[in-house]
């Protein structure tokens, strides 16, 4: 070959950032995936360290008209992050220094690749935390969180992400790098800050993030209670938001999801109960008070079988490890599991978990829920074994069915784990054509050339430049 | 039919055509952002409340429904929108302008309590946004888009907005102290307003810890907060809230930890550059070609 040969766009790359441009077979299938089930083929990883490097990997895409992916954690349940049409992928992993706390003005400037808990250590000492809190925070970016405007179990209280991000520092899919929002209260202009949110890398990439700090709770009491029906759980969730109270947290697990827990963490979880409540009072002491007489009284009402007050930090934690670690717990009964992630009304809840049963029963596979339950955000689990033949086809089936029960029921489609690859399909369930079609011209805005994260979130065909949808990868589910 | 289906659609049909068209509330804020230009042809929004499940903590409303009738209805199940409008403002006013209440330190942004809405788009037809659960991560977030673009990229037909417990108690002391000094030893207070001398503090929560932050303030139980002067208004990051005694000389009252300041002169308008603005710029031409909704108004 001639040493004049036209330069690939991975020369250029290497070039940008030397090693830390890899196309390496196993680097290159490890980026394929994220946590969901499906899985792609990037053409490049690219590991940047600043901002300017970001910028120059989006240049060069620009110019070889290549797509690409910002990609945190990887943690994301919905193929957010899985790469369609060979995209590079750009990785903030290396991008993860908390630039600076400024406890006057209660932000931190923090690298998108800083991890969710690791924020919240870094603030610890000042009585300060990062209030959204995913299942996945020991391990989850806060890019991935502003992506995918994350919430968590304390969002019930404080709000997901999106409340809790002032501003971003983004390079534009055109490499453009602008601040979205501001520290200041009214920043002039439209809030491109709150559309960046939760757009999950179609608008840009997050190369620094302004988060506010959430002044830690001077008392916190956490409750467990348990119930024979779990109608009876469900309604004592609705008795405590109309009793005035909202609680930090708000969650409920089902009796598979109870013996599952019990057996990985031993936090003497009720084992026999139908259903259980864990509940989060935070504040000064008056009122905290107050809520647990509050809801040891709608405990009674809803025939709770009783009320167990954390006695201290270590108990609390114990309760809580049972809870954020559900998810992996359930490896004990089954090698594989599908997350769903949908939100009804608090109101249909009982409505629709019972309806969640009668599906997992009718594809024979094992449904086990621990959820949001204060704000109605369901998170049923199809525990399968992949090996077992024609598995997927039944878990997916199973899985459209519970998305359309919940959409029945008056909800919508993620609560927090988003769009991404998964839902973009089920959209139509939620908005008409011309809703999806503004949507789409908003993010058109932002990326004319369809280069950020193609084929994400709406469904092809709402996009102009969808041209892409030829490279779908094989077993994409969409 | 859902309540408010009709009603919406009408709207909608009414914004249609290739005239200049603009939207009013109850004109409480109708000097945001620049004059209306006067070829425009009025219309307003749909005004009612549709649906309202207190345990839900949600309430779907025509945007031409004042904050009055939505503060009554929720304030029989002791609820209540953070906001601290007049009575007569319309709630698709508040969101269009955007400007939170003073309250905002312990509410948060009032884009924060938007969660569904339908708007008008320049052809007169209906978009839907958002979801009408208190959480939801379906779709591009136009909503808060919308909030704040003072009706330059959409009329907002409906919406549905989340509501909070009316705190047990309410109480507001004022003194002279140094405001700074006093954010770091409450818990959440709701408010903090200073005009370089006197401060005014709103403790809102259980009778117990009001009652304890109270004495920690050191001062005196006051009626209510002053006047908010209203004819100037800044927008700072906190911390430079404390050099505002240099920096002015005419009366102003700041919102503390929030950054907001209320003057009670007009202020020359800020020359900050804006990032981003080619974007804006092209979303305005995308969701309004003709540039028909609300001509005049200037977001940026």
């Amino acid at each position: 070959m001639s040493s004049k040969r036209k330069r690939t766009i991975f020369d250029e790359l290497k070039v940008l950032l030397g090693s830390r441009t890899r196309a390496d077979e196993m680097e290159l299938q490890l980026y394929g995936k994220d946590s969901s089930v499906l899985s792609g083929v990037p053409s490049t990883v690219c590991f940047p360290v600043n901002v300017e490097e970001v910028q120059g990997i989006v240049s060069i895409c620009n110019r070889f008209q290549r797509p690409f992916i910002a990609r945190g954690s990887g943690t994301g349940l919905a193929g957010g992050a899985v790469p369609i049409g060979n995209p590079v992928i750009i990785s903030t992993a290396k991008m993860n220094k908390v630039l600076e706390i400024d406890l006057e003005d209660r932000i931190a400037w923090v690298e998108p690749g800083v991890l969710n808990l690791d924020l919240s250590k870094a603030l610890s000492e000042f009585g300060f935390h990062f209030a959204p809190d995913p299942s996945s925070q020991q391990v989850c970016s806060i890019g991935g969180n502003v992506a995918n405007n994350s919430g968590g179990p304390h969002c019930l209280a404080y709000g997901v992400t999106t409340s809790h991000v002032l501003a971003a520092e983004v390079v534009l899919p055109n490499a453009e790098v602008v601040t979205l929002g501001g520290i200041d209260p009214e920043p002039k202009g439209y809030d491109l800050r709150g559309l960046f949110i939760g757009s999950e890398g179609t608008m840009g990439i997050a190369t620094k993030v302004a988060v506010r700090l959430t002044p830690n709770p001077p008392d916190v009491r956490t409750l467990l209670l348990d119930f024979a029906d779990v109608s009876d759980g469900a309604l004592a969730v609705s008795a405590i938001i109309n009793a005035g109270i909202i609680p930090a947290a708000l969650e409920m697990m089902d009796h598979n999801a109870i013996g599952i827990v019990e057996a990985f963490v031993h936090a003497g979880y009720p084992v026999e109960a139908a259903a259980v409540l864990l509940v989060e009072l935070d504040g000064l002491s008056g009122g905290v008070e107050a809520a647990v007489q509050t809801i040891n009284d709608v405990a009674k009402i809803h025939n709770a079988g009783s009320v167990r007050v954390a006695k201290d930090e270590t108990e609390r934690a114990l309760l809580w490890k049972g809870r954020k670690n559900a998810f992996g717990a359930v490896a004990r009964i089954k090698p594989d599991y599908y997350l769903h992630d949908t939100v009804v009304p608090r109101s249909k809840l009982v409505e629709v978990l019972n309806q969640v049963y009668q599906i997992a029963d009718k594809y024979e596979l094992i449904a086990i829920n621990v959820f949001h339950a204060g704000d109605g955000n369901l998170h049923p689990i199809l525990a399968y074994d992949a090996r077992e033949p024609g598995i997927l086809e039944r878990v997916h089936s199973a899985g459209d069915e519970i998305i359309k029960a919940s959409m029945e029921a008056g909800g919508v489609l993620s609560g927090e784990h988003g769009i991404g690859l998964e839902k973009r399909d089920f959209m139509h369930l939620l908005f008409s054509a011309h809703d999806m079609f503004t949507q789409d011209l908003v993010r058109e805005a932002f990326d004319p050339q369809g280069l950020a994260n193609p084929m994400k979130v709406l469904p092809s065909g709402s996009r102009c430049s969808d041209s892409f949808k030829q490279n779908l990868p094989e077993g994409v589910w969409v | 039919m859902n309540l408010g289906t009709i009603e919406r659609q009408e709207f909608a049909e009414s914004v249609a055509g290739s005239d200049l068209v603009t939207v009013v509330g109850g004109k409480t804020q109708w000097d945001v952002g620049g004059t209306i230009d006067p070829n425009a042809r009025v219309i307003s929004a749909p005004v009612g409340i549709y649906d309202y499940t207190p345990s839900e903590m949600t309430l779907r409303c025509g945007a031409g429904t004042t904050v009055g009738e939505i503060q009554d209805t929720l304030g029989e199940h002791a609820q209540m929108l953070p906001v601290n409008a007049e009575r007569g403002s319309t709630i698709g006013g508040i969101l269009a302008v955007g400007r939170s209440g003073i309250r905002r330190l312990r509410y948060g942004a009032v884009r924060d309590y938007l969660l569904e809405s339908w708007h008008a788009d320049h052809e007169g037809k209906l978009v839907k946004s958002g979801g009408p659960t208190i959480k939801n991560v379906s779709g591009y977030d136009l909503c808060r888009l919308l909030v704040g673009s003072l009706g330059t990229l959409g009329f907002l037909a409906e919406v549905t907005v989340r509501s909070l417990p009316i705190p047990p108690c309410s109480r507001w002391m004022t003194g002279v102290c140094d405001p700074f000094d006093l954010q770091s030893k409450l818990y959440r207070p709701s408010c903090i307003l200073w005009n370089g001398n006197q401060v005014w503090v709103l403790l809102e929560g259980h009778p117990v810890d009001v009652e304890r932050e109270a004495n920690i303030t050191g001062l005196s139980e006051c009626s209510g907060p002053p006047v908010l002067p209203s004819a100037g208004r800044l927008s700072l990051r906190p911390k430079l809230l404390r050099e505002l005694p240099q920096m002015y000389k005419q009366d102003w009252l700041a919102e503390i930890g929030v950054g907001l300041v209320h003057l009670s002169e007009p202020i020359k308008n800020d020359q900050s550059s804006l990032s981003a603005v080619t974007v804006m710029r092209d979303i305005k031409i995308r969701l309004d070609p003709t540039g028909r909704l609300n001509p005049g108004r200037e977001v940026f």
